[in-house]
């Protein structure tokens, strides 16, 4: 199954964004929220999300859900400092419904290109009832 | 005995504690307040972890860059972080550095730089300190200037650079949320670049 990586400045953003997509997630357990810094202060650990994203990976990749500035470049250089290969990607989605989108697709079992694809297409949906 | 290159990191670490508080003021203005937090956790780690006998250059600047990108937090974490890996690489191996050294390293950190943070001269970032002062380290060392010589042009372009930064609007990080509203003020990240520069150039004074 695909694993999601959650990650924000904030400790208590990734946990509530993880929370929220749980509900969505069916089986997968692989869904990690990586917030902060390691004492708890605002900001973003590259080397802390690497270690995420292995925790993460089944086999099947990962797909990352990333906050703003930092959020994206720590990501990156996380990607950069992977020292086995995963097949794990930054969505180009809000982090919220990107989640909770990929984190339902994830659940039936598909491919890292569909739970990428589901977390993007919830950039289209519209607040606009 | 501590290694140069360790003494010369320490300085560079002191310097940006010092200005912890400048630096924090600095980011107030146009951004979160957090780049002298920021680097001064990242170098307050540094000089706890980093090995002081350790003389091989590119060993020691690797340390730092894991070190900044895993302590500091912001943007400049990835950024400096960086930067010093890239840094290290065509320095592994060596103890001492020449001014065409010098040279490798400055198209190593920008290129790291701009690698990362996809950013480029005038969108209010490091690089309008970095960049200068990469170009005037260039041509004094191609003129056939000492080491000492060539980091006091590229001081002088850093804080031109940093004044530059006060007439233009940023197009990248937090301040570009100000927009226009960002003119006026300098870049904290261009500061810290050049704060940086101006220990290396002292400590280079020193030997
Ligand atoms: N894309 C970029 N390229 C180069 N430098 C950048 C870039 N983005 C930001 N910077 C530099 O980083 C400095 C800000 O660093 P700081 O430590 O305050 O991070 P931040 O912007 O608060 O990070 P975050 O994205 O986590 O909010 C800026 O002053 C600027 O010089
Ligand atoms: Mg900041």
């Amino acid at each position: 199954m695909v694993g999601i990586v959650v990650v924000s400045h904030s400790k208590k953003v990734a946990e509530g964004v993880v929370e929220l997509a749980a509900q969505m997630a069916g089986a997968n357990d692989h869904i990690i929220p990586c917030g902060g810094m390691e004492d708890g202060s605002i900001g973003t650990d590259a080397v802390r999300i690497m270690e995420a994203i292995s925790d993460a990976n089944t086999g099947d990749g990962v797909a990352i859900l990333v906050d703003l500035g930092s959020g994206i470049l720590s990501t990156q250089t996380a990607l950069d400092l992977l020292e086995e290969p995963i097949d794990a990607r930054i969505a180009d989605a809000p982090i919220l419904e990107g989640a909770v989108a990929a984190a339902a697709e994830a659940g039936q079992g598909t491919s890292l290109d569909a739970v990428i694809g589901a977390a993007e297409e919830a950039r289209t949906f519209s607040k606009n009832l | 005995m501590a290694s140069k290159i360790y003494q010369c990191v320490e300085q560079i670490g002191n310097a940006i504690i010092e200005n912890k508080d400048f630096l924090t003021d600095l980011d107030r203005e146009i951004g979160d307040a957090d780049h002298g937090v920021n680097m001064a956790r990242g170098f307050t780690e540094v000089l706890a972890v980093l090995p002081q006998e350790e003389a091989d250059l590119g060993v020691v600047l690797k340390k730092v860059g894991m070190t900044l990108l895993s302590k500091v937090g912001g943007a400049s974490g990835p950024l400096y972080g960086t930067a010093y890996m890239k840094a290290a690489v065509p320095l592994a191996g060596k103890t001492s550095l020449t001014v065409a050294d010098g040279k490798a390293v400055f198209e190593a950190v920008i290129g790291g730089i701009q690698m990362r943070g996809k950013a480029t001269r005038g969108e209010k970032t490091m690089l309008d300190a970095l960049i200068p002062a990469q170009e005037a380290y260039v041509a004094a060392a191609d003129a056939g200037a000492d080491a000492a010589t060539c980091l006091e042009k590229a001081c002088e372009a850093a804080r031109e650079g940093v004044e530059y930064t006060k007439t233009i609007a940023a197009t990248k990080g937090r301040a570009s949320y100000l927009g226009e509203r960002s003119i006026g003020h300098q870049d904290p990240g261009a500061t810290s670049a050049t704060i940086t520069l101006e220990s290396i150039r002292d400590f280079v004074k020193g030997m």
